[in-house]
This record gives C-alpha cells, structure tokens and sequence, in this order.
C-alpha cells in the first residue's frame, strides 16, 4: 500500500508512479497526504487502482482518469475529473467551477456543492452533486447526465446537445435551447440507478426531480438532414 | 493571470504574525504573478499621525530626498524601507507633504492612512517581500497582489495595490473594459489618478462611493451595476475587509474563515500556510455577492 506525502514528494514523481503502474498492478490502493491544494494531483491514471488524497486539491485533480476510483477528502479546485473517460472521482466537500468539463465517461460524485459550469460540454460522464450547482452547468453539454440533488444557477443547459439533466431543487433559469421534459417511469429508473452508483440511493425520492434536455432547434440536428453529414 | 491575496485577522493574538503569513501567501502566488508584487498591511500606529507611503525611483534616491524632506518639515518621522518611505506626519501637515511630493517629479506618493502602508515593486513576489520585510510587520489586515503583466509594461506603477483614498486599497484580478468612461465621470467628481490603470479607476470608484456616504458593502453593491467586465476585488478599509466577484466569475477565489481569521486567495495553494487552515471553513465566494467584515474594535 503505497503512501506519498506531498510535503515530501512533488506531485511529478507520484504521477510518474502512478503511470508506470502495469494494469495488473498489486499496488492498488494509494494514500496521498498533504495535498496542499496542488494542482494536476492523480492526472492521466489508466489503470483499477484506488486513491485516498487526505485534504484539498487544487486544478485538474484526476484529470484524463481511466477506470482509477479516485475519492478526495476535502474540496477541489477548477476542472475536476476533466476530461475523466472512465472510473470514479468522488469528492467530499465542494468543487470548484468546470468540474467534470468534457468528460466523455465514468462518474462524478460531488459530495457537497459544484460550482459555474459544473459539466461543461460534457461528452458521456455521469455527474451526481448532492448540494447544488453554479451558473452555466451543462453549457453545451454533449451526452451523459448531471443530477443535483440541490438547485441550479442561472442558464442550465445553454446551447444543449442530448445530455439529460436532472434537477431536484429549484432551477434559476435554463439557457438557450434547453427546456423541462417530462419525466416517466422510464427516466426514474434511470435516475435511480445513477444515485445508486452515486451511494445516494434511498436519500430522496426520484419523483422529486424535473428533467430537463435540449429543445433541439439550435443546434440543427435534424433526422431529415441526416444525409448532408 | 496575476495571483490576489488578503488576510484580515479577528484574534488580535495574531496579529504580530500578519507579515509572515502575508509573506507566504503571496509567496505561494509566484506561478499566477511573477512580474512584480505589491501589498497593503494596515497597523495602527497608536497616534493620530498620517502615514504617507512614498516611493523613490531607486532607495539611494529615495534617501536623499527624505533627507531633504528631514530638514524642510522637522516635525515629520521617517521611516525608510528599500525604494519606499514611511512619512508620518500630523494632519496640519498633509497640505504642505502632498505639495512636497508632488514637487519633486521622482518621487511618487503610494498611499495615505492612519493605519495602511503600500508597498510594491519589481521582481518575483518572494524577493519583493524580503526587500521590505514583509514577515517582520505585524498588523490587522492586508491583501496583495502579485502581477503577471498581459497588458501593459512592467512597472511599478503598473502594481497593485491601488490607493485613492486615505486607508482605501484594492487589488484586483481581471480587466474592466468601461475604464475609460467612468474615468471621465470621477475626474468630474474631484477625483485624480496616477496612472492609466484600470484597476486604480475601480479603487476610485469605491472612494467615491464611500465619499459620498455609502459604507464599503454598499460601495461594492453599486459597482456590480457601474463596473463593466472582469473582476475579483479584495478591498481594504481602516476597519474594513470586503470581497467581490463579478457576475460571470471567470477569475478564481478560494476563501477561508476560522474564529481567528478571514483568509482570501486566488487558489487555495496560498492559504495552505494558515494556522488552523484544516479545519477552516473553506468555501469559494459566489459570483456577485458582497462578502465585507469590520473590525468592531476598530478605532475611529
């Protein structure tokens, strides 16, 4: 069992380490102490290794992760999980803005609150925040599903492409081409293995959350233009 | 770019460690600003004397003129650091100092208060705080700033913190884009500025306001109506310390409180040094939301 104390060691000797990690690793559980709020903290793992960081991160933190679970104790900063494609990336306290941006898979879980643009053009990830979010969440998000437990700023989903947005609380307003849809049985089972996954399951009610996705006139897709792409 | 950083203490107990603190924050700022540095700190002097800030075009300079100055005004005390001079002064004496200043075209007047004193210059935040002792000032609250320079020279002129008004400073990260108009409107109001600064158009707008009556927090309530483009602000007053992010917050801002203190931070990096950081409540201010505290034990 590994453990790296970032008051000794920099943050370019742990990633080195991580990545020369074969797939079949023993070493698969890592305890990374005094974070520091240290930017690119856990970026660009590919393999099923576990990472405890005791504290606050700063930018980018698990940042590209492949199928690593990475659990923050503390809040992180800008771009959280960015561009993470698949695993785990749970963080305890709040996140800071563009948390999951472009992340095309795996999933987010934000313990506290996230804050603007929470899932930025993001491409397939599963993002569950328990507290709320920021402005512009979801700005032109691709695919995938954001959940929040709490509220969400002003212009969710602006410019939305087919990710799925679920709200519980209030919504301050919706941006651009995004509007409420209806939820069916279809959607809360849905919804209710995403919390599942997320270890919020029995918390709440998934009848308590709107659904929200794109009204699909401005980005002109259109099934009868199929052929012109 | 550029890296702000503010600490306003609540526990008097602490308060000899300001400068070390602020010394590391703005130390841990280097990556974000390591163009030139500059910071505030407020200390009471335990007189009812005015600290002019002066600062020379070098110290050898700076020296000869606070000798000249020694001699024209005997009832002044002076205090030199490096580049920059701490005259104090009694009121009665503020006409004939800012006209003696003025006079001389090298020197350049940085701040007025009876608590604040501005220092700033040139080079890696690290060095510019060890050149004028940063971590030997105690004090009740600073902020700072340091400056990667994007659209204008390197100057010190060009860095933070801004002052127009006695004990009133700002430090801001980000860029206005109607500085030119409001300029024009508080140049009709009696303001005057030193430079062509955007940053020190916001700070006058803030005195402004203040002049006018409105306490610091409402101060940066009408500027999210009036103030146009990018913007984190941290302010300080005599007595006061407020926080402000415009409506779009593309800047950073990662804030700390315990029941010693109130930290601000343009990444959390600068506040790992903190006493108690741990278990400090940890938050990032919401975007146009006037965060302010006074000193209750303030004196007036």
């Amino acid at each position: 069992m590994p453990a790296i104390d970032l008051a000794v060691g920099s943050v370019r000797e742990l990633n080195a380490a991580l990545h020369r990690l074969p797939a079949d690793t023993n070493e698969t559980y890592w305890a990374i102490a005094n974070p520091m709020g240290r930017h690119s903290i856990a970026v660009g793992i590919t393999v099923p290794v576990a990472i405890e960081i005791a504290g606050h991160v700063g930018y980018y933190c698990a940042g590209m992760n492949q199928r690593a679970e990475v659990v923050i104790n503390g809040n992180a900063g800008v771009g959280v999980a960015e561009n993470m494609m698949s695993g785990i990336v749970r963080v305890k306290g709040d996140a800071s803005q563009s948390a999951g941006a472009t992340a095309c898979g795996g999933l987010l879980v934000i313990e506290g609150n996230a804050a603007a643009r929470c899932g930025i053009s993001m491409k397939g990830v599963d993002i569950v925040v328990r507290g709320s979010v920021g402005h512009m969440s979801a700005f032109m998000a691709q695919a995938g599903a954001l959940v929040v437990l709490g509220d969400a700023g002003e212009s969710l989903g602006d410019s939305l492409y087919e990710a799925r947005l679920y709200v519980r609380g209030s919504v301050a307003s919706l941006g651009s081409d995004c509007i409420e849809k209806v939820m069916t049985d279809h959607h809360k089972a849905k919804l209710r293995r995403k919390l599942e996954a997320a270890g919020m399951a029995g918390e709440v009610d998934v009848s308590e959350f709107r659904r929200y996705g794109s009204a699909r006139q401005l980005y002109h897709f259109h099934v009868d233009n199929a052929g012109a792409y | 770019m550029c890296g702000i950083v503010g600490l306003f203490l609540k526990n008097p107990a602490l308060e000899p460690d300001l400068g070390g603190l602020m010394a590391g924050m703005l130390a841990m700022m280097n990556d974000r600003g390591p163009d030139s540095a500059g910071f505030a700190v407020y200390r009471d002097g335990g007189t009812d004397a005015l600290k002019f800030t002066v600062r020379g075009a070098s110290a050898r300079a700076l020296a000869d003129a606070m000798s000249a100055l020694a001699q024209a005004a005997p009832g002044v005390s002076i205090a030199l650091k490096g580049t920059h001079a701490v005259v104090s002064a009694h009121e009665g004496e503020e006409r004939f100092l800012r006209a003696w200043i003025a006079e001389r075209g090298a020197l350049d007047l940085v701040g007025v208060g009876r608590s604040m004193e501005i220092f700033k210059e040139v080079g890696r935040p690290a060095e510019v705080a060890t050149a004028f002792d940063l971590a030997g000032m105690a004090g009740s609250h600073g902020i700072g700033h340091t400056r990667m320079a994007t659209e204008s020279a390197v100057t010190t002129n060009g860095a933070h913190p801004f002052s127009t008004g006695v004990d009133q400073c700002l430090v801001h990260n980000g860029s206005l884009s109607n500085h030119f108009a409001l300029r024009r409107k508080l140049v009709r109001e009696g303001l005057s500025f030193e430079t062509d600064n955007d940053s020190e158009v916001a700070a006058g707008y803030l005195t402004w306001r203040m002049n006018e009556g409105a306490s610091l927090k409402q101060a940066l309530e009408a500027g999210l109506r009036d103030l146009d483009g990018f913007f984190t602000f941290v302010v300080g007053t005599k007595s006061g310390f407020a926080v402000l992010r415009d409506p779009i917050s593309c800047k950073p801002a990662v804030m700390a409180e315990t029941d010693d203190y109130v930290a601000f931070g343009s990444e959390y990096r600068a506040l790992t040094g903190l006493p108690g950081i741990e278990r400090a409540r940890v938050f990032e201010p919401e975007p146009a939301k006037v965060y302010a505290w006074e000193r209750a034990d303030a004196r007036h």
